[in-house]
């Protein structure tokens, strides 16, 4: 089976000026949406509780939160959960000083007075107190920032230094897009999501290698053409690897993100986002880039 | 050539039954006893997040410790000056750090002689001269106040362990992390709201005297007399939240006895005259004491005092001797049972706070796992028939190295004892569907070479040789930010990147070496017209 024929070749860099555009309104976008509206924080950088609870039948969140009037809990939020008929609801609570062990206690006392002792469980008690939420958070944009960078120092040792600042560009460009699919999709930060951008950062420079690997080698081998006809050639000798291994990867995390459950689906659905971004990013960004840079080179010259 | 490949053949034999061998433990439990005596015996363990659990973090309030520390020198102080017969000095604590000590000018030399020999624990920061007094500013220097810190922190961990173990919990994990936290682990706990009040209940208790003579409702009006305290005790359960009775109590503020010199204590079962009470056993000295005080003070009320909360004040009869006391109190049994296990576990040093708690019930637990599974079944299966409809023979062979790739990195797992958490299977499941890019790279190379005209032998040879150094880039990346995620992150986090970098090295290894050992003895044994690509 052949999905690409051997001997394509799409144009991919012409359309370079279009891509640029389109990515940078995008990217602005999401900046703009970054720091005015801010992301949905969940417990691991806000700092609060979490309680996930499990009823045996139907309950509606109006009636938890009538349960759970007479123990005044604050800013509270309760929402439903996981699957369809799960009967599984979240409360998120803002207050961050409980008395030790007091809370899951309360909960459970007040609910059984109304449902019944056995008719619900409390399933996972989250508490995050505000200066490990800070921490964390500090910890985790660092640690994106700094792998990032990682990416682009290690392409620069093993390529050249164009082909890492188009790598990291690309990068930060997928980082962002994700950030922003994720916050139009009312998903919270949490490790999680930190750890899905990582993993982002980390997968999305493997297309990067190669068509940056290819790209070199087609330079010592084919010396008269210029180096976006070069470039082109390259992206298009890769095109179906990208595709094909993409592919593989978007299976399994379509797998997980349909029957990894709740904790997992979040995940799921950012590396989807990213991984897709990273096919663009690498042809439509990170190529330019690279030509850009070497157009500034000759006109030095 | 041949030779070459067999020998790698022979390598990854031996590695695959070494991998079964080392996965056996993870997967059957019930090994024999000869089992461990000469073959591994280390298993992959399920995080909390998958066997239901508490992760917790403690701050140990090393500040109040401190605090508590100078309190006492103190009293030492003062003390010691009235033994000595310097008079008119005051021993007064400001900036919560500090010792300030007002001498007036006929005793300095004596006090900074005293200071010299009985207290060179403690820096004289600051001298002032005012009209006939000197006041001296004393403070604990920079490695008495770190070593208190560490001792703070230790001598809770201490407790902490000796509280868990007394209360039974298989195989919990307790260990300092940073300056001043704790983190605490229990596998499978079933009542978590219970081990946490064990554990972070600081078990202060004093022998206070009560003020007869004093107000109570007079005294929380216009405030204690001096030298008097005002503390409460709480009628029926809980830990006097909302709506519980209090009664005020007028204390000296002197505490006679700490809980220190307690050897034992016990519950005893409740009578027709009162419910359940605990009994302690104090040691020689404690006897000693508290029989010097019972005998000095009868007739008169001994509040028994646990972290500021006076659990009952009974009128001393007679001088006690024996070194037996007991607590009773409004508790039902299980509040007996815990009192007794934190009163033997000894007191912590300072308060604690839990800063971060994680916890998570064991049938999430299982519903995690289970999807873990089913994601990982049906991710796996996708990856297998695309690759086989692709490659056809090839993308077979890339299906037999994603096998064992699974294989090798589950028993690396298990020789490190590795914790698997919810993110640590999906980490799996990705290895999966990343695990066949090296694939896809070298049998597209193949394909070109192919096509280029080449013959069978040279294209394999030429589509390993060209794919390699994009493989091993490009896994080298994804390596990094696992390190760094690693770093980064925190229990399940951290289990997501110990499976990616894992299955990085497994990746590299079965789907480069292990395929290409493949072909090379295909090669090897006869000459290959074609091949299934």
């Amino acid at each position: 089976m052949e999905l690409i024929k051997p001997g394509t070749r799409i144009p991919f860099t012409s359309y370079r000026k279009i891509a640029v555009i389109l990515s940078t309104v995008i990217n602005l976008a999401v900046l703009i949406l970054l720091f005015t509206k801010g992301p949905n924080l969940g417990v691991d950088f806000s700092g609060g509780t979490v309680v996930q609870l499990k009823f045996q039948q139907k309950v509606t969140v109006p009636d938890i939160r009538r349960a759970l009037e007479s123990i005044n809990l604050g800013g509270s939020e309760i929402q439903d959960f996981g699957q369809e008929g799960s009967n599984e609801y979240l409360i998120r609570l803002d207050r961050t000083s409980v008395e030790i062990g007091a809370l899951g206690e309360q909960i459970k006392k007040t609910l059984s007075n109304q449902f019944g002792a056995d008719k619900f469980e409390i399933r996972r008690i989250e508490f995050v107190g505000p200066k490990i939420g800070e921490d964390l958070r500090f910890r985790g944009i660092m640690s994106v920032v700094v792998s990032t960078i990682m990416m682009g120092i290690y392409i620069w040792f093993r390529f050249e230094l164009r082909f890492g600042i188009g790598a990291v560009i690309a990068l930060i460009h997928d980082v962002l897009v994700t950030v922003g699919a994720l916050m139009l999709a009312h998903y919270e930060f949490d490790l999680t999501i930190v750890a899905a951008l990582l993993t982002i950062v980390g997968f999305s420079v493997n297309d990067t290698v190669v068509i940056c690997d290819r790209i070199r080698e087609n330079m010592r081998k084919i010396k008269r053409e210029s180096l976006e006809s070069i470039v082109n050639t390259s992206i298009n000798e890769t095109l179906s690897r990208t595709i094909l291994t993409t592919g593989a990867a978007l299976m399994v995390l379509f797998a997980l993100y349909f029957l990894g459950g709740a904790v997992i689906r979040p995940f799921a659905f950012a590396l989807i986002v990213g991984f897709f971004s990273g096919v663009y990013s690498t042809i439509f960004i990170a190529s330019p880039v690279i030509l850009f840079w070497e157009k500034r080179q000759v006109r030095r010259r | 050539m041949r030779r070459a490949a067999l020998t790698r053949l022979a390598l990854f034999i031996i590695a695959t039954v070494g991998a079964l061998l080392y996965l056996t433990p993870t997967f059957f439990h019930n090994l024999p006893s000869w089992w461990s005596n000469f073959l591994p015996a280390e298993r992959i363990h399920l995080g909390l997040d998958l066997q239901g659990g508490s992760h917790l973090v403690l701050e140990v309030k090393v500040d109040k410790a401190i605090e508590n520390n100078l309190e006492r020198i103190r009293a030492d102080l003062t003390n010691m000056l009235r033994d000595r017969g310097i008079s008119g000095v005051s021993v007064e604590k400001v900036q919560g750090t500090q010792l300030q000590v007002k001498v007036p000018a006929a005793s300095v030399e004596r006090v900074r002689a005293l200071l010299t020999s009985d207290f060179a624990n403690l820096s004289v920061v600051n001298t002032q001269t005012a009209a006939g007094t000197t006041d001296f500013f004393l403070s604990l220097s920079k490695e008495e106040l770190r070593s208190l810190r560490d001792y703070a922190v230790d001598q809770s961990l201490e407790t902490i362990r000796n509280r868990i173990d007394q209360f039974g919990v298989s195989e919990p994990i307790i260990q300092r992390q940073g300056q001043q936290d704790i983190l605490i682990q229990l596998p499978g706990i079933q009542d978590p709201e219970r081990a946490k009040q064990i554990i972070g209940k600081t078990a202060l208790l004093e022998f206070k005297l009560v003020d007869d003579a004093a107000n109570p409702e007079e005294a929380v009006r216009s405030g204690p007399p001096p030298g008097r305290q005002i503390l409460y005790g709480y009628a029926g359960r809980g830990e006097g939240g909302a709506g519980a009775d209090k009664t005020p109590y007028v204390l000296e503020a002197r505490t006679l006895m700490t809980g220190e010199t307690i050897t034992d204590a016990r519950v005893r079962p409740s009578s027709q005259l009162q419910g359940p009470y605990v009994e302690l056993v104090l040691n020689s000295t404690g006897a000693r004491l508290f029989e010097q005080i019972t005998a000095a003070n009868v007739k008169r009320r001994m509040a028994i005092v646990l972290d500021n909360r006076v659990y009952s004040a009974p009128v001393i009869q007679e001088r006690i001797g024996g070194g037996r006391a007991s607590i009773t109190g409004s508790f039902d049994i299980k509040e007996a049972r815990d009192l007794a296990i934190v009163l033997r576990a000894g007191a912590l040093p300072a308060p604690v706070e839990i800063v971060e708690e994680r916890t998570v019930g064991p049938s999430l637990g299982q519903d995690s796992i289970r999807q873990g599974i089913a994601s990982f079944i049906v991710g796996g299966a996708l990856v297998v028939i695309f690759m086989v409809a692709y490659y056809k023979g090839a993308g077979l062979v890339a299906v037999v190295a994603v096998i064992f790739n699974i294989l090798y990195m589950m028993a690396i797992l298990a020789g490190f004892e590795a914790v698997l958490t919810l993110p640590g299977i999906a980490g799996i499941v990705l290895t999966i569907g990343m695990a066949v890019d090296a694939n896809v790279l070298i049998n597209e190379r193949i394909r070109e070479e192919l096509r280029a005209g080449r013959t069978v032998r040279s294209a394999i040879e030429a589509g390993y040789q060209n794919a390699l150094p994009a493989i091993l880039d490009s896994n080298v990346t994804t390596f990094l930010s696992g390190v760094i995620l690693f770093q980064f992150g925190t229990g399940p986090i951290k289990g997501f990147a110990v499976t990616l970098c894992v299955g990085i090295l497994t990746t590299v290894i079965t789907a480069v070496y292990l395929t290409r050992t493949y072909y090379d003895l295909r090669i090897s044994a006869r000459k290959l017209e074609r091949i299934s690509i």
